[in-house]
């Protein structure tokens, strides 16, 4: 299904695209970078909604899963990797990248902010700051490593080429005016069953309903027998390893990550979470999906900058009408 | 600040000792140079110092019974990945602080110049950019209505530069547009000062030339991915889009995603994408035979006569390999320093303002770039450009552009 070193070499005549076809493409650009905003966005939505505290370091945590990502291909030489290997060295990064930064992201609840459990929330934030610039310098490091080890490129603060192991053939044929490549579903095929897979298990499991009961009442919850420590440990987890998924996806559909690509994602799906709701998974993942459509609008039919403007313009008139959000709960007294 | 107030007193306790035990002080020229060394532009940069530390060899480190010393600073952050408007500030007013220093080369970016510029013109410090492009540093009438006046609050020149401006490459790049065949174009910039004065040069010059411009517009260099630009700009289908702008501000991803988006057959960049860091961010199968690079000068295995010798040396010094060649602005990183050390003797004191004079003096320089002068606003008169495309992920030389 998903083919490896497929860049389109041969340039085929652009077809001409009329105002039909441009609006369906920027739409199609528009949904792909929301899913991947709206995965990152969760894992910030579920850690405020459970401690009530805005992660900072959760995109910079996607950085190191992307450049794993890209140790794992040049190290496995996965390049090489043809047909059903193609598809299995995608399996390999994502699950990978998942477990890493669901550790990565455990281990520093365990370390910076559970001994800070009951101080004043600003210590937690500044931690979390904290962590953030940690992390930064750790990726700006590691992409400072040997090029034998490392993927592309010998500067350590240099854009990474990350290459393509997924097509970029148009599944809708090459004389089609609209383009919808492997990677445009790939992205889909990924975010929608870990979505769905997340509600369940927040509405569903034992787990899950001690994580909505400490969200509540972390007191309550701690009374009625449930190890509230080790509930919030796996709500970093769960966060930790989907943005894990995003950071792969990101890289296999930009095909470029830098050790500041945390900051910009980690921005827009902050904004995202706080579009959708704060606390709400289901509002995270509507918010992704709005900022990425409002993106691709911006970009496409206003000047790209003023994309910025736009956005966060948007953010502003929802908050004024909407203050806990599109799909936020009523607002309970946090912050 | 107070990091800066702990320098000096530093300073002071380590200088004290040495002055108080040698009778004859020792007689140092200090040369500081100010490029961006953290983040992408390192390659570039590293190659510009080897090549100021390569002239300051040839002569042993003595310009008649003056020793000079050379300090290598860096303009760059971190934080940014880029150069930093704050450290580079700082660079300056310590390079204007310190009597010894009596040259400063600098900088790579001219967003930075922008900023030391008037700095080091108060304090008389001769400033010479191997690098900085922007046409306003330097030329009235270029830029904006200020320009250049307000890098030069004491009214006297005090920055050279030995790399042609961007009026010149803005200019060629659109005439070689032309000779490709283009007729319509779709520009985009970085919205920095060189990406958007060099962006605004070539639209001028392809409107003058009937090369149509489609669209024209600024991108947020820090956005993930340009697939949605790309999209616009597939519709409006161009023969060519030119992006002013540097790899450190997403040149690579703009080819990347107009390749993979079929938007265009050809993407034209100008100098500040001339570095293999470009190739490496784009992805070699995005930019073979698609894009083409504009430099004010030529690659280095190019240079004739004294350039050829430069390129020996060079190679010879840094254990190059047979294949391999400097990057494409070390030979303006040698020029740099190496009219400056030829102008010291001819300075009547030895002192700031006697060898700036004495560089500004300089006509008809036999260097590695040709036989050159320094015209009255401090730029250089060498007008050789160099057109360059990419062919199995490496720069191929294509032309001299010219004037």
């Amino acid at each position: 299904m998903i083919m490896s070193q497929a860049a389109v070499s041969e340039s085929v005549a652009p077809v001409a695209m009329g105002w039909g076809d441009v609006l369906s493409q920027q739409l199609i650009t528009g949904v792909s970078n929301g899913m991947i905003i709206a995965l990152i966005a969760i894992g910030y939505t579920m850690v405020y909604g459970i401690i009530e505290l805005i992660n900072f370091a959760h995109g910079d945590l996607c950085t190191l899963g992307s450049f794993l990502a890209l140790t794992l291909v040049g190290a496995l030489g996965m390049e090489a990797w043809a047909g059903l290997g193609g598809t299995a060295a995608v399996i390999t990064l994502l699950i990978s990248a998942a477990v890493f930064c669901g550790a990565l992201n455990w281990t520093i609840d365990r370390v910076a902010y559970r001994p800070l459990r009951g101080k004043p929330k600003l210590a937690l934030l500044v931690s979390a700051i904290g962590c953030s610039f940690i992390l930064v310098n750790i990726a700006l490091f590691w992409g400072g490593l040997p090029m034998e080890v490392f993927g592309g490129g010998n500067q350590a603060a240099a854009p990474k080429d990350f290459p393509s192991l997924i097509s970029n053939e148009n599944l809708l044929g090459a004389k089609s005016a609209i383009t919808v490549t492997w990677r445009d579903l790939f992205v889909v095929i990924v975010t929608v069953p870990l979505m769905i897979g997340l509600t369940w298990l927040v509405k569903s499991t034992r787990l899950g309903k001690a994580m909505r009961a400490v969200a509540q009442n972390p007191t309550a919850a701690a009374l009625m027998g449930i190890d509230v420590n080790r509930v919030i440990g796996s709500t970093f987890l769960i966060g930790g390893a989907l943005g894990g998924f995003a950071s792969v996806i990101y890289a296999l559909y930009n095909n470029t990550i830098s050790f500041q690509m945390g900051y910009r994602t980690g921005m827009d799906a902050f904004t995202a979470a706080v579009l959708g709701g704060i606390g709400s998974l289901p509002g995270a993942v509507v918010g992704g999906i709005v900022i990425g459509l409002v993106r691709a609008l911006s970009d496409g039919y206003f000047e790209a900058r003023w994309t910025n403007s736009v956005v966060f313009g948007i953010l502003i008139l929802t908050l004024v009408f909407r203050p806990s959000g599109i799909l936020g709960a009523k607002l309970r007294e946090k912050v | 600040m107070l990091k800066n107030i702990a320098a000096v007193c530093l300073l002071a306790f380590a200088v004290t000792p040495a002055l108080a035990q040698s009778g004859k002080p020792e007689k140092v020229l200090k040369i500081i140079s100010s490029l961006p060394r953290t983040g992408s532009a390192n390659a570039q940069t590293t190659t510009m110092v080897n090549g100021i530390q390569l002239a300051i060899d040839e002569v042993n480190g003595k310009v008649g019974d003056y020793t000079i010393v050379y300090e290598d600073m860096d303009d760059a952050s971190p934080q940014r990945g880029n150069w930093d408007p704050a450290v580079e500030a700082q660079n300056a007013n310590k390079a204007a602080r310190d009597e010894s220093v009596i040259a400063y080369i600098g900088t790579f970016n001219s967003g930075a110049s922008k900023i030391s510029m008037p700095v080091l013109n108060k304090a008389g410090l001769l400033m010479i950019s191997p690098a900085a492009t922007y046409p306003g540093l330097t030329k009235p009438g270029k830029g904006e209505a200020n320009e250049p006046k307000i890098y030069r609050p004491t009214g006297k020149i005090n920055f050279f530069r030995v790399v042609p401006a961007d009026d010149l490459q803005g200019f060629v790049a659109a005439e070689w547009a032309k000779d490709m065949g283009v007729k319509k174009v779709y520009i985009l910039d970085d919205r920095e000062l060189y990406g958007k004065g060099i962006a605004n040069v070539f639209e001028n010059h392809a409107k003058e030339i009937g090369i149509e411009v489609l669209g024209r517009e600024g991108i947020d260099p820090k956005a993930s991915n340009f697939k949605s630009l790309a999209t616009k700009i597939k519709a409006a289908a161009p023969d060519m889009v030119y992006f002013g702008g540097t790899t450190q501000n997403s040149a690579g991803q703009i080819a990347k995603d107009l390749h993979t988006a079929n938007a265009t057959p050809k993407f034209m960049v100008p100098d500040g994408c001339f570095e293999k860091a470009f190739i490496e961010a784009a992805g070699a199968e995005n930019v073979n035979g698609s894009a083409y690079i504009t430099f004010g000068g030529l690659p280095a295995d190019k240079l004739t006569g004294r350039g050829a010798e430069f390129r020996a040396a060079y190679k010879k010094k840094y254990n190059l390999k047979e294949n391999e060649e400097p990057e494409g602005y070390a030979v303006y990183g040698y020029e740099a320093c190496k009219v400056l050390l030829d102008a010291i003797p001819k300075a009547k004191t030895k002192d700031r303002a006697g060898i700036l004079q004495a560089v500004s003096e300089t006509k008809n320089y036999n260097g590695a770039l040709g036989i050159w002068s320094f015209d009255e606003n401090g730029d250089t008169t060498n007008t050789t450009m160099s057109g360059n495309t990419v062919e199995n992920g490496e720069f191929k030389f294509v032309k001299v552009l010219g004037k």
